[in-house]
């Protein structure tokens, strides 16, 4: 039930394109939509994995679709949006997670570069996997 | 005559007939040491007594004066008239709260949901009285000050696109507040607290969207409470599964 003083109060309502009024949320709904292309990717590898399973024959096909160069271009798009995703996620780290060492505080920057140190050990590790 | 700048004030009076939102302009001196709350009370004093707006320490402190100044939720004795000169400057009641009356919001809902995450010292055992005060060092202060810092300006709520979107979104503040109780060695309520911050309208509706940790006057990051407070839930769940005797 609402009083008579509220039923006159100014109720205002966000615009449809209320991210498009601000840089910052402009941006944030640009880091929203990249979950988007990560769901690509994963699709993309799940695919692959089918392929794999199904033989040599399928796994050319797979390979064909993907040279494809409409298909090149969404994954171009795709990684972008999903580096986008990986620098936000990374970056947000140290203000989510409060590191402590022996009863001391890590600072952030040092929880960032072992974030970023430890991405890079992972990409190493692909890509020795994939090149080795 | 000194120069002038034009303040372009928001007007609500709900006792009128037909109510109106409408932008009313005004030309205030524009003065070197004058901030926008200022250019309000000549306003209020030499032009139209009957704007209503709310203030009171003039330094930052009691939250009260927050307003959108050209579409940014900011303290208007803390933003200056020089800054945003040659203007015109749009100054609108504070996004996402229902307007009272020209410049007031209703802050009602934010009180109801402050009282719900229980942000005071919650005991297992209340010590007596006797034993003296319940004593914490500078360190274990140090954990949670950044976070005690809130003075309620509501800055972060009007910055904030999910509680504007979805109004059972507790809210930056409040989470910010239960966070730093959680924080305070003195205290053994979080296990209670990240129950109801789990709730549906609690942290996980939070998309970190940040606008409130840069709305904050005070640096107090309720984005980053937020986020550590999701952290501190998903491990009191976990905890409360496999260890159930550790959970109080």
């Amino acid at each position: 039930m609402i009083s008579p003083l509220e039923a006159r109060y100014y109720r205002r309502r966000m615009p449809l394109l209320w991210w498009t009024r601000r840089r910052s949320y402009a941006t944030f709904m640009l880091r929203e939509l990249s979950s988007a292309f990560v769901a690509l990717f994963v699709v993309e590898m799940l695919l692959l994995v089918r392929a794999v399973a199904d033989g040599p024959a399928a796994y050319e096909g797979f390979l064909d679709a993907m040279a494809n160069p409409a298909v090149i271009v969404v994954n171009v798009v795709a990684l972008a949006f999903v580096l986008l995703h990986a620098v936000t996620f990374a970056n947000l780290t140290p203000r989510a997670m409060v590191v402590r060492i022996r009863g001391r505080r890590v600072p952030p920057r040092a929880i960032l570069a072992g974030v970023y140190l430890g991405w890079l050990v992972v990409t190493a590790f692909l890509a020795w996997l994939v090149v080795g | 005559m000194s120069e002038l700048i034009t303040l372009r004030v928001a007007r609500y009076r709900p006792d009128e007939q037909d109510p109106e939102y409408a932008l009313a302009d005004y030309d205030v001196p524009l003065r070197k040491d004058w901030a926008v709350l200022d250019g309000l009370n000549y306003i209020k004093d030499e032009l139209d007594g009957t704007l209503s707006y709310r203030w009171s320490c003039r330094m930052g402190i009691c939250g009260s004066c927050g307003m959108m100044i050209n579409g940014e939720p900011k303290l208007t004795c803390a933003t200056f008239l020089t800054d945003l000169a040659p203007g015109p400057v749009r100054i609108e009641p504070l996004a996402n709260f229902p307007v009272i009356r020209d410049l007031i919001v209703d802050l009602t809902d934010f009180m109801h949901k402050l009282g719900r995450v229980k942000p005071w010292l919650i005991r297992d055992e209340e010590q007596p009285v006797d034993d003296g005060e319940y004593l914490q060092t500078p360190a274990q202060l140090g954990d949670f000050k950044q976070f005690s810092m809130c003075i309620n300006c509501m800055l972060c709520y009007a910055a904030c696109p999910v509680y504007g979107l979805d109004g059972s979104f507790v809210g930056p503040a409040a989470i910010a507040l239960a966070h730093r109780y959680n924080l305070d060695s003195r205290d053994e309520g979080d296990h209670e607290r990240l129950t109801i911050l789990a709730q549906p309208g609690g942290v996980w509706d939070c998309t970190f969207v940040g606008e409130c940790s840069a709305a904050c006057p005070k640096g107090v990051d309720p984005a980053g409470a937020i986020q550590q407070a999701k952290l501190a839930a998903a491990q009191d769940v976990v905890t409360s599964l496999l260890l159930p005797w550790r959970s109080r």
